[in-house]
């Protein structure tokens, strides 16, 4: 088991590598380089050519390309253009941010997917089953940034301004802006609130393929001998559904995480845009905007790791899980 | 002597108003949706006469949309010409086996109502893409007065309201389909050509070549597709063209894992063993009987693809990274309402729903032929 392990992680390696490769040669086809951004009338070409011989630009592409390299394995990314500070810095501060809204949106889309799953299975073919379906594929169809629109529509500005509910939600931000001044229960009342409307975006898609998904493996497992078994012994059919089918079910479900990391950082790019959340998803949308490479090239970085990371710990999970599963 | 005079009237009444004669047959379904697609067509060179007039000298588009609704009037009054003459020679041929892999699969597809509805819709969204200059009531780019037309709510001049420059929305989201449904389906074409003939290659030759094509799709399918694609557009200037083409080239790997899959087992059958024995080249072997042998799966990928690109068009171009204004795409929509949603909740929230209708009847339509092609699903 820990050899196998060992072997993933260094087969992971090249894979990140390979990544890094990509992201650096698809940013070296762009037209121009990165000193062109200083290029004025009050610039003489002469500090262009020092500026240029400082970032290291007038040596070949391989030169540079495994100076690059270099730098990023001792997590040197660069100094971003826009802010003027080293990237690592930035993404210091903005990474917990989405690590925070893209964990409590798994959470909640694998407990509501995984619920919603086991009652479609157990109801097979009945009219909510059916109904939970078709609600299900029609979320699970819907852009995240349009259903993230919405819930603003709805649940803030709407809830608000025109029904004046008793409850809204704040439609964009961490925070509020009077959040150091208030108590800390209502610091973290404020910090909730925020985080309601985006995570809720975000795992309602994501809820919808894992319902789907789940309610494919628990239909499998429910029609196992072992299942009849246990209701023949007369055990009572929450104990059956829940002790002996659910935990099976839940096996395939694990290497499901692995899928999801994808879709779910594609749909963090989205729901930090649409929400103003301060984390990697919007850093990078804005990088590309103001042309600042090294914050796009680390942050691609970055996501690719996490997804390579994601299935490696996705697959040895399935391992521990499952002990029918041997490895070589 | 009635009845052959019955079935009389009724061919009469199939020539003018195709799909009723199927109707009153009891073919309710497929009747009533060719008798809607007539009437629709019919509506539309009624009420814009001079306009399917004007086509025939007009831009290359209108002249493509009259050449549409030409070839749909007359695919409809064919179709129903001959179902009616079937239904009277052969009568009930329900017990008739079917002969093919695909007829089967189609008759299954058939019996799969929420499958073919999807299916409908889809085609339906197609054929008011390629009709569209003929029917959208303002030209897209279109600006009305901006100071008593901006932002109107939905009302009969505007069916579905105006955005922020006094543009009518419906003709927008008309003119928007026709982007949004013509990327995703070219880009799906480039994914699925390319990544069915590696995934062939691969799998048939194996060894080098395999694991060499195998390590590509790895680590292109561990690079979350959005952020490769931002990254790569970062680089190039959005246009349609590089959309395209660009999501396109993104999306060959999970075809590819999906034909050498196949393509791996389909080496050791019989059959391509008796290619072998009979002397035929690799290239033979892989285009004429690997190939044709993995299509099943690749629909199915291909027509869940499409919605799935569809999606992430809408979503690069809400970016503002995709097409860009004032080309009307379904994403840009989204994204011109988000500045107005509470005032104009129209403008995001029916181009949003457009894009769900689209996907969705997709992912139905993709999960019916699923269930239709694969015959160890077959109920």
């Amino acid at each position: 088991m820990i050899g196998y392990a060992i072997r993933r992680l260094l087969g992971a390696i090249p894979l990140v590598l390979g990544i890094g490769t990509i992201v650096f040669f698809v940013l070296n086809m762009a037209p121009g380089d990165p000193v062109s951004l200083f290029t004025s009338p009050n610039v003489p070409p002469e500090v262009l050519d020092q500026m240029r011989r400082n970032m290291g630009l007038d040596q070949p592409v391989h030169i540079r390309y495994l100076r690059w390299m270099g730098a990023m394995l001792t997590g040197d990314f660069g100094v971003s253009f826009a802010r003027n500070e080293p990237v690592i810095d930035v993404i210091r501060q903005l990474l917990p941010n989405t690590l925070i809204l893209s964990f409590s949106a798994l959470l909640i889309a694998f407990v509501g997917g995984v619920l919603v799953g086991v009652f479609q299975a157990v109801r097979q073919n009945s009219i909510w089953d059916n109904a939970s379906s078709v609600v299900g594929l029609f979320f699970y169809s819907m852009p995240s940034f349009w259903l993230a629109l919405m819930l603003i529509l709805i649940f803030s500005l709407g809830a608000r301004n025109l029904w004046d509910w008793p409850i809204y939600f704040p439609a964009s931000g961490m925070t509020s802006i009077d959040h150091p001044f208030l108590s800390p229960a209502g610091q973290l009342r404020d910090r909730f609130m925020h985080l309601v409307l985006p995570t809720l975006s975000l795992s309602l898609v994501l809820a919808a393929g894992v319902a789907r998904y789940m309610r494919g493996s628990m239909l499998e497992v429910i029609r196992q001998d072992y299942v009849r078994t246990a209701r023949a012994k007369g055990l009572p059919e929450r104990t059956v559904i829940f002790r002996h089918a659910l935990r099976n079910a839940l096996l395939p479900i694990v290497t499901l995480l692995g899928l999801l990391l994808p879709v779910l950082f594609s749909g963090t790019v989205f729901i930090e845009t649409v929400f103003a959340w301060p984390g990697m998803g919007k850093l990078i949308v804005d990088a590309i905007g103001q042309r600042d490479y090294p914050v796009v090239m680390a942050c691609s970085v970055l996501f690719a790791t996490m997804v390579v990371l994601g299935n490696l710990v996705a697959d040895l999970l399935y391992a521990v899980v499952d002990p029918r599963i041997r490895y070589e | 002597m009635s009845e052959r005079r019955l079935s009389r009237g009724l061919r009469l009444l199939g020539m003018l108003a195709p799909g009723l004669p199927q109707m009153v047959a009891g073919r309710l379904g497929a009747g009533g949706s060719a008798f809607a697609l007539w009437c629709g067509l019919l509506a539309i060179v009624g009420v814009r006469w001079e306009r399917v007039t004007a086509a025939v000298s007009g831009p290359v588009d209108h002249q493509l949309a009259l050449l549409v609704l030409i070839a749909a009037g007359a695919g409809v009054w064919e179709w129903s010409r001959r179902a009616s003459g079937k239904g009277a020679s052969g009568g009930g041929s329900a017990g008739a086996v079917p002969r093919s892999l695909w007829a089967e699969g189609l008759r299954a597809f058939g019996r799969n109502r929420v499958a073919v509805g999807g299916l409908i819709t889809i085609a339906t969204l197609y054929l008011l893409a390629l009709l569209t200059p003929l029917i959208a009531p303002f030209d897209p780019t279109f600006q009305g007065d901006l100071l008593t037309e901006r932002l109107l709510a939905p009302s009969l001049a505007h069916p579905l309201g105006t955005d922020q420059f006094a543009r009518d929305l419906l003709s927008r989201l008309l003119y928007g389909a026709r982007v949004s449904l013509s990327i995703g389906f070219i880009a799906v074409s480039i994914a699925i050509t390319i990544g069915t003939v590696l995934g062939a290659v691969a799998g048939f030759m194996g060894g080098w070549v395999d694991s060499a094509v195998m390590r590509v799709v790895d680590m292109v399918l561990a690079f979350p597709r959005l952020i490769l694609l931002i990254t790569i557009i970062a680089v190039f200037q959005p246009s349609i063209f590089v959309i395209v083409v660009i999501l396109g080239l993104t999306q060959w790997p999970t075809v590819t894992r999906l034909v050498r899959g196949e393509a791996l087992s389909l080496r050791e059958r019989e059959f391509i063993e008796a290619g072998r024995a009979l002397g035929f080249s690799r290239t033979r072997l892989i285009l004429r009987h690997v190939v044709p042998n993995t299509l099943a799966p690749v629909i199915v990928a291909a027509t869940l693809g499409i919605g799935e690109t569809i999606i992430l068009e809408a979503g690069l171009s809400f970016l503002g990274l995709g097409v860009q204004p004032p080309t009307p795409s379904w994403g840009t929509l989204v994204a011109d309402g988000r500045n107005y949603l509470l005032g104009a909740w129209w403008i995001s929230t029916f181009s949003g729903l457009a894009i769900v209708v689209t996907v969705l009847s997709f992912n139905l339509a993709g999960d019916g032929l699923r269930d239709a092609l694969d015959p160890r699903l077959r109920r």
